[in-house]
């Protein structure tokens, strides 16, 4: 990677006494798996090229305690809540953005009562509003035509009804976006979820994510598009266990857009 | 005039609602063993929703062809309700036919007329059931859960229906022939577009005879409606009453939202605060707690929503097939997890009808009626919760359990052990560094 990205920390921010517009939550994933590190680059050169002022906690961030609360652990998800709130209070934080429905999810809904409340935003919404406010402009053309599906994320739809921004940014791409037989509020989950991520799948006779791969291939699409760095990685493991690698590709949203700008 | 009939029936009537309401006292009492939760706030936003889903089965119709039919079911057995009150009246007092003598004149032959068509529909789309579950056997019904029990208690139901169904018609048609015949008692009222058919069958009997066909049908079918309103409670069924409460109920935040434990907020506010002593001694006169149980091992553990979501589940199955894990031949299923539930409730109802207060039976929810293996497997996608048509939530219940095997047993699986080790080490559920968190920017 030879061009500069800016990714300015809230330590920087405040020592030079400004407020971003938005904080940027990369999350575990995106700051340490090798394959959403690119989805979080790829969203802060979409951040970059519209000139949002934003942040990221760099170092000070810390996992939003998600995995831990869903396998159970809700007293170590309370201490990894408190900590963030305390952090993010601090810097009177009001707005996130993040490329992670759990980090989305758990911010938005399980940090209020714990006494952190922010307008938290999955970053498909952040981009849509980029678009509609012109801030940010996509070209289909490298996209035109092509056969895109859509995999829900369990915690980005049916967890927050939230279903449309991912599809309308693929329809800005001129893509001809397919559904696959369950979608939206019947999407499949890709296997990863409740702490799944983390552990061997108990003893059945498939594996979650080559049943959601194979509704996928079902469509004939070209890419495999998600909003969520554990279903990316989850398909990208069922594309393979397929043989469809070099057919087709597992991308997130914020790629798509990024790489239809040549970013 | 001979009253035997009159009291007859009105003992009928008496041991039929009495029984009932003392099973309905129990199933209250049963659900109050569960912990309290507040469930009364957006009082608004309760009512719509029970009128959309409950009153308006609005997600019966995500599956158009059983949705169709069981509205067809749904109405018929509301407004054939109607006829019911009719039936209690006559039965009563003596009378026959009373809402006809009202003066209602045509309204009463739309009335009648409209009760035999959905009696008509009502037969027809319980045979289709019966099809469904026994010839075009599907898959959602053939689970392990429901061997033995749960599938007869589904045929039951049906048959019962029919037979009802069989029955009201019955009566209607030897009614009919009695009218056309101007027997005395039988009023000139109703139009009968069904059981019209059924006269050729009566063709050649005497009035005698056709009267004691009447007054069988009509004995049976409102002994038939309260034996099988007694059969709710021990069968799937209960959810024809339990659907509305239970959709009032219901959950109203986001899904993912899942409910942050005061009593561990308490303890971790401790933990995190610098001014707290943690060998200080209760304060003068104030008792010291014992600690809250984290997460559920048994019923009682649960909630009450959890527990009337138990006796509102009728084991429809749709939970279980839109189940990630079950699709994929885990053991988990989500319709198992609620009916364990309430069969464990029932055992211990019956545990405190027999020592007037619960005896430890040394059994639990957990590991006697759920594994270990179901909860793990599950990966709280939400699929169930989305799919019940009563908004029923066994992620709630796993996600209970969870937290008592974590919490209270440390006995999460290893892998998930070394996941929280690291987030609690280094605030990843990798073994990163935490100061490492930003390298991406320059990689």
């Amino acid at each position: 990677m030879s061009e500069t990205i800016q990714v300015p920390t809230m330590a920087e921010m405040m020592a030079a006494g400004k407020a971003p517009e938005v904080l940027f939550w990369v999350g575990c994933s995106g700051s340490f798996d090798d394959r959403a590190k690119k989805i979080t680059k790829a969203f802060v050169k979409l951040l970059n090229k519209a000139k949002v002022d934003f942040a990221v906690l760099g170092t000070e961030e810390s996992c939003t305690g998600d995995p831990a609360k869903r396998a159970g652990n809700e007293m170590l998800f309370q201490m990894q809540a408190m900590t963030n709130i305390e952090v993010l209070n601090g810097y009177e934080i009001k707005k996130i953005v993040t490329a992670c429905p759990h980090c989305f999810n758990t911010i938005k809904n399980e940090y209020p009562s714990l006494g952190g409340t922010y307008e938290v935003v999955h970053h498909t919404q952040f981009l849509k509003s980029l678009l509609e406010d012109g801030r940010l402009t996509v070209e289909g053309g490298k996209f035109k035509g092509k056969r895109i599906t859509f995999h829900d994320p369990c915690y980005l739809g049916r967890a927050n009804d939230v279903y449309e921004a991912p599809r309308e940014l693929i329809q800005k791409l001129d893509a001809e976006l397919v559904e696959m037989k369950s979608c939206k509020k019947r999407g499949l989950c890709c296997g990863a979820g409740g702490a799944q991520m983390f552990k061997e799948p108990e003893k059945g006779n498939k594996d979650v994510n080559i049943e959601r791969t194979e509704q996928a291939i079902e469509t004939k699409p070209e890419i495999i598009a998600a909003g969520c760095p554990f279903c990316n990685t989850m398909l990208t493991d069922g594309v393979k266990g397929k043989d469809k690698e070099g057919v087709i590709e597992v991308m997130d949203v914020a790629e798509l857009i990024a790489n239809a700008e040549d970013l | 005039m001979n009253y035997i009939p009159q009291i007859l029936f009105a003992i009928v009537l008496l041991l039929g609602i009495g029984y009932f309401a003392k099973n309905i006292n129990k199933l209250v009492r049963n659900i109050k063993l569960g912990k309290k939760v507040d469930r009364t706030d957006k009082k608004g936003e309760r009512w719509a929703n029970m009128a959309r889903i409950a009153l308006g089965q609005q997600k019966m119709v995500v599956r158009p062809i059983a949705g169709f039919l069981h509205i067809i079911v749904y109405v018929g057995f509301i407004i054939i309700n109607i006829e019911v009150l009719e039936i209690i009246i006559d039965g009563l007092f003596g009378t026959h036919r009373v809402f006809a003598t009202l003066g209602l004149g045509a309204a009463y032959d739309i009335l009648i007329g409209s009760f035999e068509i959905l009696a008509f529909l009502v037969l027809v789309s319980v045979i289709v059931f019966w099809l469904r579950r026994n010839i075009i056997k599907l898959k959602r019904f053939f689970y392990p859960e429901m061997k033995g029990w749960p599938k007869n208690d589904g045929n039951i139901i049906l048959y019962f229906e029919m037979v009802l169904m069989i029955l009201f018609l019955t009566m209607n048609g030897a009614d009919f022939t009695l009218q056309q015949m101007g027997a005395d008692h039988y009023v000139q009222a109703g139009a009968f577009p069904v059981s019209q058919f059924l006269v050729p069958l009566f063709e050649g009997l005497n009035e005698g005879t056709l009267i004691i066909i009447e007054r069988t049908a009509w004995w049976l079918h409102i002994i038939g409606i309260l034996v099988f309103l007694n059969y709710l409670y021990f069968s799937k069924h209960l959810h024809i009453l339990l659907a509305f409460p239970n959709t009032w109920f219901a959950n109203l935040e986001p899904k993912g939202q899942f409910e942050n434990l005061e009593s561990v907020t308490k303890e971790v506010k401790l933990m995190m605060d610098p001014d707290a002593d943690p060998f200080a001694a209760p304060a003068e006169g104030e008792m010291e707690e014992e600690p809250e149980k984290f997460g559920a091992s048994d019923v009682m553990d649960l909630n009450q929503v959890q527990l009337l979501n138990a006796y509102t589940c009728t084991e429809c199955g749709r939970c279980t097939s839109e189940c990630p894990a079950s699709q994929t031949g885990k053991k988990l299923s989500p319709r198992k997890i609620m009916m364990d539930t309430r069969d464990r409730l029932e055992e211990v109802g019956k545990n405190i009808d027999k020592n007037g207060k619960f005896e430890d039976d040394g059994k639990q929810l957990l590991d006697d009626y759920i594994t270990r293996e179901e909860l793990w497997a599950c990966t709280t996608c939400n699929a169930c919760v989305e799919a019940c048509p009563v908004s029923i939530n066994p992620l709630s219940i796993i996600m209970d359990m969870r937290r008592y095997l974590v919490m209270e047993q440390s006995a999460a699986p290893t892998e998930l052990n070394n996941m929280m080790g690291n987030v609690e080490n280094n605030g990843a559920p990798w073994p990163y560094n935490q100061m490492d968190r930003l390298n991406w920017k320059n990689e």
